[in-house]
């Protein structure tokens, strides 16, 4: 990744934080909430490139969003910094010590394993009346290095902490998928034995590989806990976790910004769809899904990646 | 004693509506490695069709009897329909394709059809209780228990051997079993891989439906009863070993045994228990229990 | 936002509009009317498995409320056009889906579509998730059928009212009827849904039943997962136990399921049922369900309503339309409607008749009484936010001669005799043995 490109970056990012104040607020709110699924999906696409798809990434995302909800209510921590710090440290541990398990499967198997201990925490969360079982609890209104934001500066806060977060995930993560680790993805999607003559311990790999995603599953988490400023047992759920594949299809593994634009046109979709057709979004939602495995198979990205595939630059983006 | 009973009865019950509804998710994995989450949506009209076909027959007042063939006809005629529909339209254009990517197409079916359910049938619930309670019931050491429950047992019972005939005594078995095994290898050797898929895809759905269908008269069928069964099927699927019929039985008789225990005995455990069953199965037999070992492909 | 000045075109259209035009401002040009509308979002389960008994009969509910008190054709006291004079106009909004798209779609609602007003959410966690940002917004949100206390327990809202009273009262009265029934009652089992609503329902009436049975214990306490659908292991154990009386908060497709499959096997003619929430499925099941099954109906809604006009108005109007009779979450919704109009319009009154702005009216809401077709509600706890109406209990039982289900027995409670005063929490209350509680 060159300087130009990471000046650019900065600068839509930039552009885009100092538009907030004339944007509407429901818009704001909106793009923060895909920005926190965005942030999920480009941990699924760090799996996707190795060939690993879980359909349990919610253990991870609600991770984060209870531990943020929880750090808040137990131990009085509001600064928004600090919460997220807690929540991605919490989600990568859980992933590390799972990890010793999961990193073991692949394909299908991988999926169901990890969809299976999901469902498992979306238990214990069910069982936890102290925690409101299903009802959830409510998030406290964060601070940011002091500072209480309220009314609209608050949204326009987290709005501008989404966006420091996408600009640390797209550097960290484009930084992850360049490096020797991250190019081994697609080697170990086509035949994980050949990588494992070269003297690389596969499992360490997906290991990495999932500690990473886990990690921004639970920034997302993090994010959507204080956007929301509610959290409940359905974000463990695994139709949560299959609305965070539903993306990663609709994005396409080729880059991460593709990542953040696919979650922003789910978003849209389904408040356009709730708007127009009440009783049936869901069908409009999975029409939308299966014409796009149908017709665009790689996902919306590579439609921006074929446009500059001429270009001479080619970093993994 | 009666306890004992209770969950020995309970749990055969259990696992043979287990059974029914995993089998057909087995069988289309097993040939055709294809995760079809849509299979919740060929249960959930499975018992919609069910319960408007007993509404029909016993409005006209025709003898009970009769009843149960309804159930029977109104399953195949809409497992074959849907069936045929997704294979032809949607699946035929993915064959080959990731495995993960044909499972994502099926989970947008299931979203879609989930809806279609609705515009068809409409969110009221709907019942069909007279198949379910004309059957009546009897004692067994004091414990009164459902002639339709029992024969549920019986049925995944015939559903078992035959299965387990048709895949080891006949000729389509013997395809299925090739196929099942290496589907280039056989399609070498001449074997139409591409009308093998069709028929099991199409049985695959039937016996999703009719799962859906013999449920119907216990329950009040309602919209998004197909998304409970999914996760349920996958997990007896996953416990068995994906795409292995003993292993869907066996897999359903654990999960079934365990719950009526869990509800018996420790009733806090229920929630978790398919889940705890199927994360320690996958623990120790990561392939489930009776799954092959894949060949290393170099 | 810039919606106060929109015309019912925007409201249509607003939604695709906006998102594509990212909103510069809208619709200068056009001729106000004298009055403008007073634009009124209404969040119910469109689909899903809560479609059916709850959200359908409340949204058919808001339509005909809607449209009858435009048309100024409600009886007195509520016999106004509209809002003072304020025609409504609504937007229905699915609930389905989880509590994050809930409060994206409340936003949007809000500051998209510029709604004057929210009156929504049956889940209590959808509830419990919008409450905080009802606040943040300063958007005046009635809550309509959600059950949970924690609402106004847990911290005091502004614009946040809740004309339904909460669960507790309906499992308070539970045990009260019962112990009736059964003055020496030895013991009794549970089986309700594990989740929120199950699981309160199931502690408060243990509670309720503790401090008012101290003698009598529990036998079995089933908890099956929510929509499980089957329940033969749970019947087994509920035969195996001699529990005179079985509380169940069940509702809907599992309620039906259970009733089905515990009269097949004979668990009626040990034990009594008592189904928190059965009304709403009583027409349906008719004669499936067993005599002399305990039933409520969260509240003295459906046939356990007093006869009074307006109920009567409510009854007819409603079965004209959709051909069937209203069961208790239209009766949530109607009082719903009705207490926002009548806090509009004593706003309006304190200022002369002209449109009140929303603080106004979240000033006339606070502790306002006000007549629903089955009960006369009173804004009394949770700050004034939270009303609380009598309640009914009866028995089921079938009429054979004219072949219709009916409740006997029924007995009404007074709203103070099964609600905890205004300075107790329901779970404070309970456990200090229902002080206070007045009866007659």
């Amino acid at each position: 990744m060159t300087g130009l490109r990471i000046l650019l970056g900065a600068a839509i990012l930039g552009g885009l934080g100092a538009a907030a104040p004339f944007t509407p607020l429901w818009l704001i709110s909106l793009v923060t909430l895909a920005m926190s699924t965005g942030l999920v999906v480009c941990g699924l696409i760090i799996l996707w490139r190795g060939g690993l798809v879980p359909f349990g990434q919610a253990l991870f995302f609600a991770t984060g969003a209870y531990t943020v909800a929880l750090s808040g209510r137990w131990f009085g921590v509001t600064d928004a910094f600090l919460l997220i710090a807690l929540a991605v440290t919490m989600a990568a541990l859980v992933a590390f010590v799972v990890g010793f398990l999961l990193a073991q499967y692949r394909e299908i198997f991988f999926a169901m394993l990890s969809l299976a201990l999901s469902m498992i925490l979306y238990g214990v969360l069910v069982k936890s009346e102290t925690l409101g079982s299903t009802d959830g609890i409510n998030v406290a209104q964060a601070s940011f290095f002091g500072m209480k934001p309220r009314g609209p500066g608050y949204t326009f806060a987290l709005f501008w902490l989404a966006l420091g977060m996408v600009f640390s995930a797209w550097l960290g993560v484009s930084a992850y998928l360049g490096s020797v680790a991250g190019q081994l993805a697609g080697a170990i999607r086509d035949n994980e034995i050949r990588v494992e003559y070269l003297g690389i311990s596969v499992t360490r790999l997906v290991h990495l590989k999932l500690t990473i995603s886990a990690a921004l599953a639970g920034a997302g988490g993090a994010l959507a806990a204080l956007s929301i400023s509610h959290v409940d047992p359905q974000m463990a759920y695994w139709t949560t976790s299959g609305g965070f594949v539903f993306v990663t299809i609709l994005a396409g593994a080729a880059s991460v910004p593709a990542a953040f634009l696919g979650a922003l046109l789910f978003e849209i979709v389904r408040t356009i769809a709730v708007a127009l057709l009440p009783g049936g979004w869901q069908l409009i939602l999975g029409s939308v899904l299966l014409l796009t495995i149908l017709f665009v198979p790689e996902g919306l990205g590579s439609l921006m990646i074929r446009k500059r595939a001429t270009a001479p630059e080619k970093g993994a983006a | 004693m009666i306890t004992v009973i209770a969950i020995v009865t309970d749990g055969l019950v259990y696992a043979a509506w287990l059974f029914v509804v995993a089998i057909g998710l087995t069988l289309i994995f097993g040939v055709m490695k294809i995760l079809n989450v849509a299979h919740g949506a060929f249960y959930a009209f499975g018992a919609y069709a069910a319960a408007t076909a007993i509404g029909l027959y016993f409005d006209r007042g025709w003898p009970v009897v009769g009843g149960y063939l309804a159930i029977a006809t109104a399953a195949i005629a809409i497992g074959l329909l849907m069936g045929y529909i997704l294979e032809r339209v949607f699946l035929r254009r993915v064959y080959g394709k990731d495995e993960v990517v044909v499972v994502l197409i099926t989970y947008a079916l299931f979203l879609i059809l989930e809806d279609v359910l609705i515009l068809i049938w409409g969110t009221d619930g709907r019942s069909a209780y007279q198949p379910y309670t004309e059957a009546g019931s009897f004692t067994v050491g004091g414990l009164p228990l459902s002639v339709y429950d029992i024969g549920l047992v019986g049925f995944a019972a015939l559903l078992a051997i035959a299965a387990s005939y048709t895949i080891k005594k006949t000729t389509f078995g013997r395809l299925l079993t090739a196929v099942i095994y290496d589907r280039e290898t056989a399609a070498a050797f001449g074997v139409d891989v591409s009308r093998v898929y069709t028929v099991t895809f199409l049985v695959g759905a039937v016996l999703g439906a009719l799962g859906g269908a013999l449920t119907a008269p216990k329950i009040s069928v309602t919209p998004g009863l197909g998304v409970e069964v999914i996760v349920l099927a996958f997990a007896v699927v996953a416990i068995g070993g994906m795409g292995s019929m003993e292993g869907a039985l066996v897999g359903a008789l654990i999960v079934g045994l365990f719950r009526a225990g869990a509800v018996h005995l420790i009733p806090q455990l229920e929630l978790f228990s398919i889940y705890a069953v199927m994360a320690l199965v996958l623990v120790f037999r990561p392939q489930g229990l009776f799954s092959r070992a894949q060949p290393r492909k170099i | 936002m810039q919606g106060m000045t929109a015309s019912a075109w925007w409201v249509r259209k607003v939604s695709v509009a906006a998102l594509l035009a990212a909103m510069p401002a809208v619709a200068g040009a056009q001729t106000a009317p004298a009055v403008p509308p007073v634009k009124l979002g209404l969040v119910t389960f469109l689909t899903g498995p809560a479609a059916g008994p709850f959200g359908i009969p409340g949204r058919n509910s808001a339509e005909i409320m809607i449209e009858m008190l435009n048309a100024g054709k409600v009886p007195a006291p509520y016999a106004t056009a509209g809002l003072a004079g304020a025609t409504i106009v609504p937007k229905f909004v699915d609930e389905a889906g989880s509590s994050a798209n809930q409060v994206t779609e409340f936003r949007n609602l809000v500051q998209r579509d510029g709604m004057n007003a929210v009156v929504g959410y049956i889940s209590s966690g959808n509830c419990l998730a919008v409450a905080p940002v009802a606040e943040e917004l300063k958007a005046l949100t009635v809550f309509w059928d959600c059950g949970t206390p924690r609402i106004f327990e847990e911290r005091p809202l502004k614009y946040v009212f809740r004309a339904t009273p909460h669960a507790t009262m309906d499992n308070v009265a539970a045990a009260r009827y019962v112990l009736k029934k059964f003055p020496d009652l030895a013991s009794f089992s549970g089986i309700n849904q594990n989740y929120a609503w199950g699981q309160d329902s199931w502690r408060d009436f243990v509670a309720a039943m503790k401090a008012l049975a101290p003698k009598a214990t529990v036998d079995k306490e089933l908890l099956p997962k929510l929509f499980a659908g089957e329940f033969g292991a749970e019947i087994s154990a509920l035969l195996t136990t001699n529990s005179k009386v079985v509380h169940s908060s069940f509702w809907d497709g599992d309620l039906e399921s259970f009733i089905v499959q515990s009269g097949a096997r004979g668990l009626p003619a040990r034990s009594t049922m008592v189904y928190t929430a059965g009304e709403t499925a009583m027409f349906r099941l008719g004669a499936k369900i067993p005599d002399g099954t305990i039933i409520g109906a969260r509240g003295p809604h459906g046939v356990m309503a007093p006869d009074t006009p307006l109920n009567r108005w409510f009854r007819q109007v409603y079965e004209d339309r959709f051909a069937t009779a209203p069961t208790y979450p239209a009766y949530h919704m109607a009082q719903s409607i009705l207490g926002l109009k009548a806090a509009w319009e004593k706003a309006a009154a304190a200022k002369g008749g002209q449109q009140p702005a929303i603080d106004d009216v979240v000033k006339a809401f606070e502790g306002i009484e006000f007549e629903g077709p089955s009960a006369k509600i009173r804004m009394a706890i949770g700050n004034g936010h939270q009303g609380i109406a009598d309640i009914a209990y009866g028995s089921f039982r079938f009429n054979k001669a004219e072949g219709k289900p009916e409740i006997v027995d029924i007995v009404r409670y007074p709203a103070e005799c099964v609600n905890p005063p205004a300075n107790m929490t329901s779970t404070a209350w309970l456990e200090a043995g229902m002080p206070g509680a007045k009866c007659n």
